[in-house]
């Protein structure tokens, strides 16, 4: 009797070690480095291990803009040109009360728009100068996990994040979801606030979220969005591809050293900025 | 019979009420079929046939919003030499300008209520506001 029961207790204690090791066993065998370790595929043993800190190589564009705010500063009234330029192109309403106010895109002191930022003994560019904020156009954009009718979502091709107005249900989940405050919501509607009117884009209605769209409707006709068109020539903003290694934004970028909004969220936004 | 006096009056007033809206509809207007205006600039064709056109336009509208919003097509229509982008201001109101002599008169006979106005611009909203540069 006590002779079965050791035997027992030393076959279940061998079980559970060997039912522990199994799964490590097999990950280790299931990894590209060992699997071609039979011999005949030596290349592939330098393949990266741990995958998922190679860059891919990207296929789709991705756009982005570059803002100068040096060039774009250095001419009074420049922002506000751009501004008004996307107010016109997207019949934006202008509420009088800052309450409701709706922003595409919008101008904000430094230490608003770079909350990482220390402002602490900056220089007079830094504390005299406002700085055109818009949307960010994540590559990880929250907004986008927060919405529960994918009324905005991102689209695949361009790397653009989208509104559907006709499917926003005005949650507003996105704008508590959004790190930049980039989107506004239509409390009333904002027909009688709208100045005037382009007869190409819709009015937004009252009870939706609205945001910058990164002038998807002009891109389509081969048009530069509002803003970049409005600084033009003065190479204030750039705008393109920032996947294509020979676009102008990726020169710009090259060239000079930038920043992004916020960079510790992780959500990759693709506005650049050289101050 | 009891109450003769009482009853038959109450029968008559009974049936004039229930048979109301068929004898409303025959003597008034309200029961005319609609006739929407055709395209004021004189174009005769669209981008689909008129009996298509009638029965399934909100499927095509739908169709046209998530080909243009959601799939990034926005590819250009060209019927008879006139090119029409896809979405409700760009193309439709192109040519049926008058939204209360189209749209309203089927929608009003047929007691729908299309909230694609509440924000897309008729082309006389859009005139209401125009830029001035």
């Amino acid at each position: 009797m006590d002779k079965a029961r050791r035997t027992f207790l030393k076959i279940a204690g061998a079980s559970v070690v060997a039912g522990m090791a199994a799964p490590a066993v097999m990950k280790l065998t299931a990894t590209p480095a060992l699997a071609s370790s039979e011999g005949h595929a030596a290349p592939a043993a330098h393949a990266p291990v741990g995958g998922g800190h190679a860059e891919e190589t990207p296929t789709v564009m991705r756009l982005g803009m570059v803002i100068d705010t040096r060039k774009l500063n250095a001419k009074e009234g420049l922002i506000d040109e751009a501004i008004a330029a996307c107010i016109a192109a997207h019949n934006i309403p202008q509420f009088p009360d800052k309450k409701s106010e709706i922003k595409w895109i919008w101008k904000a002191p430094f230490e608003n728009v770079f909350t990482d930022h220390s402002v602490r003994l900056g220089s007079k560019k830094i504390t005299d100068n406002d700085f055109p904020v818009l949307c960010n156009h994540c590559d990880e954009p929250p907004c986008c996990k927060a919405c529960p009718t994918q009324a905005t979502f991102k689209v695949e091709a361009t790397g653009i994040v989208a509104m559907d107005f006709h499917r926003c249900i005005g949650c507003r989940f996105c704008m508590a979801a959004c790190p930049y405050g980039a989107r506004s919501f239509n409390w009333q509607d904002p027909r009688p606030y709208v100045k005037s009117y382009n007869p190409d884009f819709p009015t937004r209605m009252k009870g939706v979220v609205e945001k910058c769209n990164f002038c998807g409707e002009r891109l389509a006709l081969g048009q530069e969005p509002a803003c970049v068109e409005a600084c033009k020539g003065t190479g204030a903003i750039t705008f393109g591809d920032l996947n294509d290694p020979k676009s102008e934004i990726r020169a710009v970028l090259d060239k000079d050293f930038t920043i992004q909004r916020r960079p510790t969220t992780g959500t990759n936004p693709s506005v650049f900025y050289i101050v | 019979m009891y109450n003769k006096g009482t009853i038959i009056p109450g029968l008559i007033i009974f049936i004039a009420f229930v048979t109301f809206p068929v004898w409303f509809n025959g003597l008034t207007t309200a029961g005319d079929l609609p006739k929407p205006e055709l395209p004021p600039g004189g174009e005769k064709e669209c981008v689909m046939p008129a009996d298509y056109m009638r029965a399934n336009h909100m499927q095509l509208l739908n169709e046209w919003r998530d080909n243009v919003l959601r799939d990034g097509n926005r590819e250009i229509l060209e019927i008879g030499g006139k090119k029409y982008p896809k979405g409700l201001q760009m193309a439709c109101m192109q040519c049926h300008s008058v939204k209360e002599k189209f749209c309203d008169s089927c929608h009003t006979y047929a007691a729908v209520t299309p909230y694609c106005w509440d924000c897309h611009l008729t082309p006389k909203d859009a005139k209401s506001k125009e830029a001035t540069h």
